[in-house]
């Protein structure tokens, strides 16, 4: 029979454990909090990296200061750090950025609310005061957000602030205009179709940084088969998904049964002469190169040599699509018709080299919108960390060319909606407006932690914005300029910010926040044995 | 008891004592058992009601739930404990019949076990306990059902509807855009549903969802989505006005199931193989083409070969297509479901005005919407979330909301909530417990005159636990549980108005009618009836026999 102590022994699995009431909130309030003060550090330009080491074999290991990244990483076994791990990683998926900004957000609101809860406020009065004060933020955000869509060249400078102000935050902050530029020209090949695949990163160890450059081809990390032409113009490219070792049947049940050894040598013979025929129908389609996702024997490859064909192993799937998108060719895999497959085309495929290796590169080809970016760099963590801060930037940028509407940064945003929320919390009635005012209070940690980041006097300029934003609303530029250490005109500086970004963070870190206010109890199964 | 003599006086052993067996009888048992339940159901009771708070459950693998929808809770919960297994089938059954209430019904459940010990205190036996709530029960949803209204709605004026999945809504996540969800859930029960026979079949709702977004996002699409892309990354991403045809056979060389050999032994027999090899290919593309198709959906995968051509025959094609989806997509598009190539004609495609392909944010994830067929008789609710457990917890809170608007179809007949109707049956079994003496004494000999009075006492502690409802109510929404619990009922009795409920919400009334609070018949009927039968059964146990934990 159960005692009084644990009136839970006996009803769930042994290795199981509850936690209720205000222990269950303590419990995730701590876990939360320590999540969003793990990644705290790395946010703003002047945040700092995490060294990450896998437990895997090899222990290897990563430098970034990317908030998914980082938490992808970290193996956690508290469910309400469960949770900011998750939003974390679907604002990677969403738009890309601001992986750190939500979690630190959401951390901030619950330690705001479990004062409050201190204060014995209910949580689910706190849950509606938040909600409250995220409509007004979202309200303000919308009404602060202006668009150059219609101005060209307006809009590149929006694109390029943008580009600078994600890339101050990353590695490549050094050579942030630099980048910019390279991911704007990207962005802006793609003429607002934001399909990021067409855009192609390549990891190079070596040089430096700066030596990063984007193509305005394609280039393929494969080789070229042996003894064939290395440079061909006017190129008409296959590309194909089909096997090129041996053709294997695939009727299902046959096999070969030979009572000689010349049968065995009519039967490659036949096998040989299959090959043949299938190389010399894919000849026959006109082509000078001819690209395969899957392996190309020796034989085949022989053929092709002879035929003065470039042929091209191995291919992996996300290469070939990527190839086909690019040349404008379809993906075969029958051989029969070859006046009606669609070939690829491109004025020019040649080998080249970029530090030791050799690449294969299309120039002018059919799909405009297809660029490589070849980043350079010291090492191959460094280079990891580079794609990860080019990704970010181009996500940002695909996402502004979407949905042009821009917003300052440097903690402009929150500045405003904190100022809007408090001062729709005085008109608010009853106990809701303290949650509002403590929404406020979370959204200006986010100004606050990006300068203490910088190790500047964080409550000084806060309190400068603040005052600038209170005594001029909705028209102050005023932000954190981290160069002069002090409050500066956003505008000038030319920081900007995605307002989808900043919508997204907004929602997804008080919706996290809510989702584990409501908790009450936590109980934890008995953990899976693992056999072995 | 457990040792036997056989006939010639020899002892054997029925069942060992000790050893592996662990064992409690008698009144010692039921009171074990009231205590499991108990336990069960203390963790469910704060999840009650508009207010009512989430719970974070962690399963063996790590992953999170955060839910406060009780059958899942109790679910997850992996409850090890016999009885404790009890509720959750208690709590899983009334998810099944009725969709909603389950964790009102194990609440219920849990307080009527908790009188029952104070009865079995005063020495009365557990299965006089268990009649006397058996006849509180037919007295309770006896005025369940006089205090019952019809809420009459049509298609046309479906406000009622909306209301009534509110309520259901108010307790969850989603609360803050239960109007929207509402609408959308009673739109899509609207399109499935058979009002001439009031019936709605519910598997032809789908509710899936994608991370991401936000809630604001979620939306019904006239149509089926399916999780998956195109077969060929080059087929065209939307069609329009098309002819489906729905395949379930793949597009790969034959495999007859019976056993077999070809024997290859000459040239020209390799030759021929592969001739035919090739042939095959080309014939199931022309049969489809053929028939007419525009858009072939199967169920099985293709060889990279048949995926060439049948792009290069201009027939887009979705491949490893779930059994489900293809049976909702027949249903709605107006295909037949063809097993085998040769029955491919073209009175068995189907029709859908659109078809297309939409990706998601900086993934490359896609999923595929059919819209605009003939018979909109298959509808999906698609729902966006922050993330995983919000979406998840969404779709759960859904599914209860599309259960009631059912029910309603199917009855319509709807009580108030806001714990209203547990008070209104409570007075009404109290003031029938005093009645049952002197019905029943005629019916019943002298001594049943003891027995009566004896059931009196359940009856009572029936009513007693049915305030366990509103009681919980208060208290989760943080309202003085006892004050308002017996300013209500004062008030019930004084107006003999049986609509006053606890005001969870602030609106400042008690009248559910004002506040738009309802509830099913069937759903709270069901509830009682659920939770009376588990509590017969566990009162009935005298005698727990389990093996020991060690060997």
């Amino acid at each position: 029979m159960a005692t009084l102590m644990a009136p839970n022994q006996g009803m769930l699995q042994e290795g199981a454990r509850e936690e209720k009431g205000e222990n269950a909130r303590m419990a995730s309030f701590v876990g939360a909090v320590a999540m969003a003060d793990l990644v705290k550090s790395t946010l703003g330009p002047k945040g700092m990296d995490k060294i990450l080491q896998s437990m895997g074999r090899g222990h290897e290991v990563t430098v970034t200061n990317d908030g998914a990244t980082i938490l992808k990483s970290v193996y956690v076994d508290n469910p309400a750090a469960k949770v900011l791990q998750d939003i974390s990683k679907v604002q990677d998926d969403e738009v890309g950025d601001g992986t750190t900004s939500v979690v630190v957000l959401a951390g901030e609101l619950l330690r705001e609310a479990e004062q409050l809860v201190g204060q014995k406020v209910h949580p689910m009065t706190i849950i509606a005061g938040f909600r409250e004060a995220e409509a007004v933020a979202k309200a303000e955000l919308t009404a602060a957000a202006f668009s150059n869509a219609e101005h060209p060249e307006a809009f590149r400078n929006d694109l390029l602030n943008i580009a600078r102000t994600t890339l101050s935050s990353k590695i490549l902050t050094a050579d942030k205009d630099h980048f910019a530029e390279l991911a704007v020209d990207a962005i802006t090949r793609l003429k607002g179709s934001g399909n990021l695949e067409a855009i192609h990163i390549i990891k190079k160890a070596g040089g430096a940084l700066k030596d990063s450059f984007l193509d305005e081809g394609f280039i393929l990390d494969k080789k070229i088969g042996v003894g064939q032409p290395k440079r061909i113009t006017d190129a008409k490219v296959l590309i194909a998904n089909t096997p090129m070792d041996t053709d294997k049947i695939k009727i299902y049940g046959a096999r070969v049964r030979v009572d000689s050894m010349a049968k065995v040598g009519e039967i490659e013979a036949a096998e040989k002469n299959k090959m043949r025929e299938k190389c010399q129908k894919i000849i026959d389609h006109g082509i000078n190169c001819f690209i395969n996702r899957q392996l190309i024997y020796n034989f085949p490859e022989e053929i092709f040599a002879d035929a003065g064909v470039m042929s091209i192993e191995h291919a992996d799937f996300d290469g070939i699509e990527r190839l086909a998108l690019v040349l404008g060719g379809e993906i075969a895999s029958t051989f029969e018709h070859p006046g009606e497959v669609k070939l690829g085309s491109c004025k020019l495929i040649e080998e080249t080299m970029i530090g030791e290796d050799k690449l294969i590169h299309f120039s002018g080809v059919a799909l405009g919108e297809a660029c490589t970016i070849v980043l350079r760099g010291a090492s191959s963590h460094i280079l990891e960390e580079a794609d990860r801060s080019l990704h970010d930037a181009l996500c940002v940028l695909g996402e502004t060319v979407k949905e042009p509407r821009v917003l300052y940064g440097g903690g402009w945003p929150e500045m405003r909606m904190a100022r809007a929320i408090e001062e729709a919390a005085k008109k608010t009635p009853g106990k809701k407006s303290l949650a509002m005012e403590a929404f406020a209070r979370a959204l200006r940690q986010l100004p606050t932690t990006i300068a203490d980041n910088a190790g500047l006097d964080s409550a000084d300029i806060v309190a400068t914005l603040r005052a600038a934003h209170g005594a001029d609303p909705g028209a102050s530029r005023m932000g954190v300029d981290m160069i002069a250490g002090a409050a500066g005109d956003m505008r000038e500086l030319g920081i900007y910010e995605s307002f989808k970004v900043k919508q997204q963070v907004l929602l997804s870190a008080t919706e996290a926040a809510e989702m584990i206010l409501r908790v009450d109890d936590i109980i934890r199964c008995a953990p899976r044995q693992r056999s072995g | 008891m457990s040792l036997a003599f056989d006939d010639y006086g020899r002892p054997f052993i029925i069942l060992r004592e000790q050893g592996s067996k662990s064992r409690v009888r008698g009144t010692e048992a039921v009171k074990a058992n009231i205590l499991a339940a108990k336990t069960v159901a203390r963790t469910l009771r704060s999840s009650l009601g508009p207010k009512g708070m989430d719970k974070m459950l962690q399963s063996p693998d790590g992953d999170v739930t955060i839910t406060n929808d009780g059958a899942t809770i109790l679910e997850q919960m992996e409850v090890q404990h016999q009885i404790g297994k009890l509720l959750v089938e208690l709590s899983k059954s009334q998810d099944h019949e009725i969709g909603d209430g389950t964790t009102g019904v194990v609440v219920l459940a849990g307080s009527l076990l908790e009188q029952a010990e104070s009865l079995l205190d005063m020495g009365i036996h557990p299965l006089r306990i268990a009649e006397g709530y058996e006849m509180a029960c037919k007295v309770a949803t006896a005025h369940l059902d006089s205090i019952a209204t019809k809420w009459d709605f049509s298609p046309e004026e479906v406000e009622p509807l909306v209301q009534t999945c509110m309520t259901t809504l108010s307790s969850k996540v989603v609360g803050r855009l239960k109007r929207q969800m509402a609408e959308i859930c009673v739109k899509a029960v609207l399109a499935v549903a058979d009002l001439p026979r009031r019936d709605v079949n519910l598997d032809l709702i789908k509710v899936e969802g994608k991370v991401g977004g936000a809630m604001e996002d979620t939306r019904l699409v006239e149509g089926i989505v399916i999780d998956k892309d195109f077969s060929h990354p080059q087929m065209p991403k939307e069609l329009k006005d098309v002819k489906i045809a729905i395949l379930t056979c793949p597009f790969e060389a034959p495999k007859p199931k019976t056993k077999h050999k070809v024997d290859i032994d000459t040239v020209e027999k390799f030759e021929s193989l592969r001739h035919a090899e090739q042939q095959y290919f080309i014939d199931m593309v022309q049969k489809c083409k053929d028939a007419g198709a525009g858009l072939i959906i199967c169920q099985w995968g293709f060889e990279d070969e048949a995926n060439h051509l049948l792009m290069h025959h201009n027939l887009p094609a979705i491949r490893w297509v779930g059994g489900v989806e293809i049976e909702l997509l027949a249903m709605a598009t107006g295909a037949r479901i063809v097993p085998r190539f040769e029955e491919l004609s073209p009175d068995k495609l189907g029709f859908a005005k659109c078809v297309r392909e939409v990706g998601y944010g900086t993934t490359k994830e896609r999923s595929i919407i059919i819209e605009g067929c003939p018979n909109l008789s298959a509808v999906t609710i698609w729902v966006r979330g922050g993330n995983r457990m919000v979406l998840d917890e969404v779709r759960r809170s859904l599914h209860d909301a599309l259960c009631v608007a059912r029910n309603l179809v199917r009855d319509n007949s709807i009580v108030y909530g806001g714990g209203s109707a547990e008070i209104a049956c409570s007075l009404a079994v109290e003031a029938a417990a005093d009645k049952v003496v002197g019905v029943e004494q005629y019916a019943m000999r002298a001594f049943a005159d003891n027995m009566v009075r004896v059931e009196q006492y359940a009856m009572r502690a029936f009513a007693d636990a049915l305030e366990a409802v509103p009681l919980a109510l208060a208290e989760n929404s943080g309202l003085p549980s006892i004050e308002s619990l017996t300013a209500v009922k004062a008030r019930q009795l004084a107006e003999s108005n049986p609509h006053l409920g606890i005001d969870c919400n602030d609106a400042g009334t008690n009248d559910m009618r004002e506040q738009n609070v309802f509830e099913t018949l069937i759903g709270k009927r069901q509830q009682m009836f659920l939770a009376t039968q588990v509590c017969k059964m566990i009162l009935k146990i005298d005698d727990i026999i389990q093996p020991s934990q060690y060997d």
